[in-house]
């Protein structure tokens, strides 16, 4: 930082100077580099996202023939109200959490590409408070359940058009195991 | 371990520099009032492994704020004021000329001299010596076109300065980082998981951003001088919208932990989270006012997001965007004067800017899917993301929306720009 100052310095006052372009040069010619301002870059961090622990899911929570296989909700467009029609299958699931207290769940709120991204991310948010607050309102633990937002970040479908939009707008519970 | 780690790291990160296109920027629009100018090759510039009168001429050119006139068959080319040729441009109406000259010094490295003459007065009115390894061509020219645009304008140049964005291709997410010309790009961050958020420290040293590789968004600040980096708001629920205040102290950040999506100040190393909002609404997208004293941010309260404003401790907040149902990712102008943000017309997200004082809204762009603005340093660019051709791209406008440009890596998605300070600040 020091010798940026320096070169800043010695910019100014050569620029300062207009008619003397030898001392100019003179002067100019210390130890400077113009590089020196700008900060190394040390190299790519890689991520490397951690999986699923070992997936021990009881078979309730997988079979196709129950309820409980069933994790997501779908929104209208700019809306986060859970839909009537998703309150068997959040009284499914808060059975099961109530009658498991070890069970954890976390729920990922979605939301379709259009708009700012952090709006979205808070859009998303809502979606999953609510289903969360249903949760803890037919048993749930709040322990148990954790609810976040991908906002527009994992797009199931990714095509431009309404069809897409509307699996996008989603929220999914995933249980221990599975996050 | 950790060093055999560090020099894949570094393999990777030379590879990526080499491997990946670089952005290339396409000027779609020219400015008023362009100042005509002449940049010369300086003489014995052969002797650097890349051209340094080249890369100046297309900084100055990409502001948009100067006309280049055809500089070449000048034999011999000058490098003292006594040497040129001022008639000739005088009759090609030049108004300045750039010329230098380029010498290899005994230890192997290189002394770059410009001068910048007025041409109408024959006179010289700047001029810097450099000393330069060959390393450091682009750089340079860097520097010597700050000092011209700035004698030629009054306002401070951002050719020296950097920008970050992400880039995304197939299921992979990089954190990258170029010069303000898109050249030289390096990858900070890897992730198979998004990155979004990108917000420059006002030092320029680290940048804070949000990762979603522990399957919800978690803040980090990352140092680009040590590559070490650290989540700074990792709580129950989303963490997400980092803005650095003006010192770079804190950073004021959106939480969920307590419901809602709301405001907190956070130390920059996470220490001592603070709410400063209270709604039972959204709120989001804080950005610091230059003096540091308020906080722009974006908030549902009033049925539909809009752009208010409230001091940086809390308290009341005053709604500063009106018109239309959906006004979002507020930036402000590095003088206080100009707020930025993005409004939806229709079924288009546009940039859009308001003058603070006189309350005049201007539209800046004509996208289907703006977003995400950033000024530049001296608030005369803003860059965004786009989408062409159903894909991310980014691009630039000035900011009486005169001269248009467009950034793009070939076969990626890029997304998320954020402009970065100045250097020496």
């Amino acid at each position: 930082m020091k010798k940026l100052l320096a070169v800043a310095a010695v910019v100014a006052l050569l620029a300062g100077c207009a008619s003397t372009p030898k001392e100019e040069a003179k002067a100019a010619v210390e130890d400077r580099t113009p590089a020196a301002a700008v900060p190394t870059q040390p190299g790519v961090t890689t991520v490397t996202p951690v999986g699923p622990k070992a997936g021990q899911l009881p078979n309730v929570l997988k079979d196709p023939n129950n309820i409980l296989s069933k994790r997501s909700l779908y929104y209208d467009y700019d809306k986060y109200d859970v839909k009537d029609e998703y309150k068997p299958l959040l009284q499914a699931h808060a059975r099961y959490l109530a009658q498991n207290r070890n069970a954890k769940m976390l729920i990922q709120g979605n939301c379709d590409e259009r708009g700012s991204r952090e709006y979205n991310i808070a859009l998303g948010q809502k979606r999953a408070d609510g289903v969360k607050k249903m949760l803890l309102l037919l048993g749930a633990q709040e322990s148990q359940v954790e609810s976040v937002s991908l906002g527009e970040e994992k797009p199931r479908c990714t095509e431009t058009t309404e069809v897409c939009y509307s699996q996008n707008r989603r929220s999914d519970m995933l249980y221990g195991g599975e996050y | 371990m950790r060093y055999f780690l560090a020099s894949i790291g570094l393999l990777l990160a030379l590879l990526c520099a080499n491997a990946q296109a670089q952005l290339s920027i396409d000027i779609t629009g020219g400015g008023a009032n362009q100042i005509p100018i002449g940049v010369l090759r300086f003489a014995g510039e052969e002797a650097l492994p890349q051209s340094i009168s080249d890369i100046v001429e297309a900084d100055l050119q990409r502001s948009g704020r100067f006309r280049m006139l055809f500089a070449g068959n000048v034999d011999p080319l000058p490098a003292e004021v006594a040497q040129v040729n001022f008639g000739d441009w005088k009759n090609r109406n030049a108004d300045a000329l750039v010329i230098g000259s380029v010498v290899r010094l005994a230890d192997g490295r290189f002394e770059a001299r410009f001068r910048l003459l007025d041409v109408p007065k024959q006179t010289q009115i700047g001029g810097v010596a450099f000393t330069l390894s060959a390393q450091q061509v682009r750089a340079t020219a860097h520097r010597i076109a700050d000092v011209v645009y700035e004698k030629l304008t009054g306002e401070r140049g951002v050719f020296s300065t950097r920008i970050a964005y992400v880039v995304k291709q197939g299921g992979r997410y990089e954190l990258q980082i170029a010069d303000a010309d898109g050249v030289g790009a390096q990858t900070a961050l890897a992730s198979r998981e998004p990155i979004i958020s990108p917000a420059w420290s006002p030092d320029g040293t680290r940048l804070a951003y949000v990762s979603f590789e522990n399957k919800k968004p978690v803040v980090y600040v990352h140092s680009l001088v040590s590559g070490q980096r650290q989540a700074v708001a990792n709580f129950k629920g989303s963490n997400s919208a980092p803005a650095w205040s003006t010192d770079g102290k804190q950073l004021a950040v959106v939480l969920s932990k307590d419901g809602g999506s709301q405001m907190y100040l956070i130390g920059a190393d996470g220490s001592n989270p603070r709410r400063i909002t209270n709604s039972g609404s959204i709120d989001t997208e804080p950005f610091f006012a230059p003096d540091g004293q308020s906080i722009y941010f974006t908030s549902d309260r009033g049925g539909s997001p809009q752009i208010y404003r409230m001091s940086a401790g809390g308290g009341e907040a005053a709604r500063v965007t009106f018109d239309g149902s959906y006004n979002v990712s507020p930036r402000v102008s590095s003088d206080g004067k100009t707020l930025i943000y993005i409004a939806r017309d229709g079924g288009s997200f546009q940039l859009k800017s308001l003058d603070l004082a006189s309350k005049q809204a201007q539209v800046l762009t004509e996208g289907q899917h703006d977003e995400s603005p950033s000024f530049a340093p001296n608030g005369k660019m803003i860059l965004y993301a786009t989408q062409i051709n159903n894909r991310g791209s980014l691009a630039a406008v000035s900011s009486d929306g005169r001269v248009k440009q467009r950034l793009s890596v070939q076969a990626a998605d890029v997304r998320e720009p954020a402009w970065g300070p100045f250097f020496n600040n």
